[in-house]
């Protein structure tokens, strides 16, 4: 074991583990931030997706030791009391069916809007490749819009009243 | 001594135990104040109601959230016949009991339609005794009260809030017969209602099997045999117990366990371990020879399972036979959240937190292996990731009890994706030999339904007696032990039946050149609901109107856990093969509705899981073991292959019905109709594969 020091959302953290662990271990055992699930361990279901720097990635295939000064964002810490407009599109279309699938979900359909402000159905298609076995895929595709829409409009809002 | 203890407890307390001692205990002080000052107490008439003082309304909910919407659905009802203000409803989860509640397993579509009367009953008894202690206490007329949104109100218009009565109705008798709604009446049900539960899943509070935290903990991986059936022979543990973080390696018999102080840690130690297996009596068995055994047994009669008329006759003497072979793979579930538990054994009792669909199974198998009363067992359900039917089963509680007691320690013991998708109870792979006869004006005299498949009748053979007015038919079955464990997985023997019957009767109703919507419609006679849902799905899709080029149009129609629904698939097929569905229009009747947010919902997720299977995997046997491990092997749909979905709710005063599963059934025909409509081609095995429909 090897002590690894790391940031996650805003908070340092010193956990001693496996140089090997991925991220994803790291967060839910060793931190105690259980909203990023595992799925499948292997990087194809998106269940684990969390951002570094700013990035979404899938934590079950990031090891532990090629974070360091790295910063790490969960769902949890993606905005306070659930504010982020993805979040609150999520909320506003009941996307969730069981539920799991959503933390992958959210920071990768954050993340696309960060990069991508006004994303079309290809880009949806493109980033938001994260199974999700309840099937909600249209409830997503139409809340990401909505977000991105509400996004543009509060913009334009703050804009109009300076 | 809790917070509720009023004067006369305290007083009976204080003269059992001897007045000097008690009252010293009991001196009055700032935190035991409220000893002294007669608490009001809860109202709690039923196991699913409680209101406090403060008019926090509480229901229970007895039947497990995997994502059809329970913890709302449920409350929705009760709330309706309370006259409850549903924002100030709380929801809380139950713990498995052996009678309180009823059966809490949650399959079957069952949750809505088989509480539906008796949570109707848990509300309006309590509505019932708050108006009349409401009566009582200004000496009106009961009549001359109202129950509305969590006030009882008077015609004066004075009014009392639930919480004010709340102590007062809790001393009245429960009555035995209570009035309840008028269907026309309701104000909460049959509106679309978000799902209780929506706000903890995006923020990751939610709380999940394999979220369970709990104090001194450790984390358990098990290395079962690959083979059905399978026990361990030997075993060497030495470099497992060397991995850092392992604390323990245990044998469970049918696999090995590692515990350690994390999950992956768990996972390492688990590849360490060196196990020698006596892989038993299915070592050797392939899909190969479990199709082999399928078409073999199908050659001969087998056990009659339904008739009417004499099938065999009529069909001998058919002005036109059509026969065809449907075959139906083994399918897993693959629930997002793998199989998990998290138990903590203790000497006398035992504490188990489980996303189970079978709270009071996981908690009787608790029993048995620990050899305690149930009610010494503990069963805390949280969300599931998922259910479908797989967590019907309880081997993860086993699990997870077994290495409990064995380290003497809570312990989680989390699945692997692959230990989930090689050790899942399957959606049986079936054999289907089908004869049709039609007379010579085209109309059909004989149906002849022959199924193979595993272990299980109920399972293989459900679902398989055709809607139709058909005057001869007969459905014959053989059961074969293959040694791969099946078990109901979303929407059960029509998962597959729906499948042959409605692709088969496309096939007839082409074969007699008719529309095959309109050849189905003269067939029902016998089941107008299901009539009217086939209706309604070719009005809405415009069935008979013209389509682009090289777009086909297929229907279905199923009936099932009390629902009817049809479906319109719209379908194109690329040059490689590849179908690409463009929509798919459903109509369901499920009698009155409670959400219809769910509703829809569950629909389009049957839709999607329904693809998975007809479009995509297949589970494969060989040398004793599945081969498919993760989902690179076993696939699912994503987000870019989805189609639209229109679902239309039929106004109805039908009997209630489920919603979870019937959305499923009639996907792949309407699909596999759909792409003969396009192309010409039938498929008669699932999945569809591009090469079945690739352009010569
Ligand atoms: S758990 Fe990381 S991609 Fe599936
Ligand atoms: S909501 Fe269940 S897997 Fe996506």
């Amino acid at each position: 074991m090897s002590s690894f020091t790391l940031t996650v959302n805003g908070k340092k953290h010193t956990v001693d583990v496996d140089p090997d662990t991925p991220l994803l271990w790291v967060l839910r055992d060793s931190i105690g931030l259980t909203g990023t699930k595992y799925g499948c361990g292997q990087g194809y279901c998106g269940s684990c997706t969390v951002h570094v720097d700013g990035e979404a990635i899938r934590s079950c295939t990031m090891a532990i030791e090629s974070l360091s000064d790295k910063k790490v964002t969960t769902i949890e810490g993606l905005s306070p009391n659930s504010s982020h407009p993805i979040q609150q599109a999520w909320i506003a279309h009941d996307v969730p069916q069981c539920g799991y699938c959503q933390s992958g979900q959210i920071m990768a359909a954050a993340a696309l809007l960060s990069e991508k402000p006004d994303p079309n159905d290809e880009d949806i298609n493109a980033s938001m490749n994260l199974i999700c076995r309840c099937g909600t895929y249209n409830r997503i595709r139409e809340a990401v819009h909505v977000a991105s829409e509400n996004m543009r409009k509060k913009e334009l809002g703050q804009k109009g009243g300076k | 001594m809790n917070a509720t203890l009023n004067r006369r407890d305290f007083i009976k307390v204080s003269s059992l135990a001897g007045s000097g001692l008690v009252l010293g205990f009991y001196l009055p002080s700032k935190e035991n104040e409220s000893l002294f000052a007669e608490p009001l107490t809860d109202f709690s008439p039923n196991a699913f109601v409680k209101i406090d003082p403060t008019g926090t309304v509480t229901i229970s909910v007895a039947k497990s959230e995997m994502g059809q919407g329970v913890r709302t659905s449920l409350p929705m009802i009760v709330a309706e016949e309370l006259e409850a203000d549903w924002s100030k409803v709380k929801i809380e989860q139950a713990d498995a009991h052996p009678t309180k509640y009823g059966s809490q397993g949650t399959g079957g579509s069952f949750s809505v339609r088989g509480s539906w009367q008796m949570l109707r009953q848990a509300g309006a008894t309590a509505r019932e005794m708050l108006l009349t202690a409401a009566a009582q206490s200004w000496n009106a007329d009961r009549s001359s009260c109202r129950a509305e949104k969590g006030f009882v109100v008077h015609s004066s218009g004075k009014k009392l809030s639930y919480g004010d009565l709340a102590d007062a109705a809790g001393k009245l008798p429960v009555p035995t017969s209570v009035q309840l709604k008028d269907n026309k009446d309701f104000k909460i049900l049959g509106k679309a209602i978000p799902k209780v539960d929506t706000p903890e899943k995006v923020n990751g509070s939610a709380m999940f099997g394999s979220d369970v935290r709990v104090k001194g903990m450790l984390f358990s991986s098990i290395e079962k045999c690959p083979v059905f059936g399978g026990k361990v022979k030997s075993f060497d543990a030495a470099k497992a117990k060397a991995v850092s973080g392992v604390k323990d390696v245990v044998n469970l018999e049918n696999g090995v366990a590692v515990v350690a102080t994390s999950t992956y840690a768990a996972f390492k130690g688990r590849e360490a371990l060196s196990i020698t297996w006596d892989e038993g009596q299915w070592a050797n068995q392939k899909s190969e020879s479990i199709k082999k055994m399928f078409e073999d047994a199908v050659k001969q009669r087998g056990s009659v399972e339904d008739y009417d008329g004499d099938a065999e006759g009529a069909f001998a003497s058919a002005a036109t036979k059509v026969e065809a072979v449907y075959e139906v793979p083994f399918a897993a579930h693959a629930t997002m959240e793998p199989m998990n538990c998290t138990a903590h054994v203790q000497s006398d009792r035992c504490e188990i937190w489980a996303p189970t669909q079978s709270p009071q199974g996981a908690q009787n198998e608790a029993a048995r292996i620990l050899g305690l009363p149930l009610d010494k067992i503990t069963v805390h359900v949280t969300l599931l990731g998922g259910g479908f039917g797989r967590r019907l089963q309880s081997d993860y509680v086993q699990d997870a009890v077994k290495v409990s007691k064995a380290v003497n320690a809570p312990v989680q013991v989390m699945w692997k994706r692959e230990d989930d998708m090689q050790h899942d109870w399957y959606r049986p792979a079936t054999y289907n030999l089908m004869r049709g006869g039609l007379d010579k004006n085209g109309s059909p005299v004989a149906w002849l339904h022959r199924v193979a498949g595993p272990s299980s009748r109920g399972l293989v053979v459900g679902g398989s007696t055709p809607q139709y007015k058909i005057p001869n038919f007969m459905i014959d079955s053989h059961i074969k032990e293959t040694g791969v464990p099946i078990g109901a997985w979303r929407s059960v023997g029509p998962s597959q039946n729906g499948w042959v019957v409605e692709s088969f009767i496309d096939e007839l109703a082409h074969a007699s050149k008719k529309d095959p919507y309109e050849f189905r419609r003269q067939l029902l006679t016998r089941s107008p609901r299901l009539k009217r849902a086939l209706e309604v799905a070719a009005e809405k899709a415009g069935w008979g109107k013209p389509l682009p080029k090289g777009i086909g149009r297929g229907i279905a129609a199923v009936e099932g856990f009390g629902s009817s629904i049809a479906q319109v698939a719209e379908v194109s097929v690329q040059p490689d093969g590849t179908v690409k569905i463009h929509r798919i229009v459903a109509a369901v009747d499920c009698g009155p509705v409670v959400n219809p947010n769910t509703i829809e919902a569950q629909i389009e997720s049957a839709v999607v899981y329904a693809m998975s299977a007809s479009m995509k995997d297949e589970i494969t046997i060989a040398r004793g073991r599945v081969v498919q491990s993760n989902f690179h092997d076993y696939s699912m749909p994503m987000i870019n292959e989805m189609p639209k979905v229109e679902v239309h709710i039929i106004p109805s005063t039908e009997a209630i019905g489920g919603i979870g599963e019937p959305g499923l059934p009639p996907f792949a025909p309407a699909l596999c109709n759909a792409i003969f409509a396009a192309t010409g081609k039938r498929i008669r095995r699932l999945p569809i594969r591009p090469e079945d429909l690739k352009k010569a």
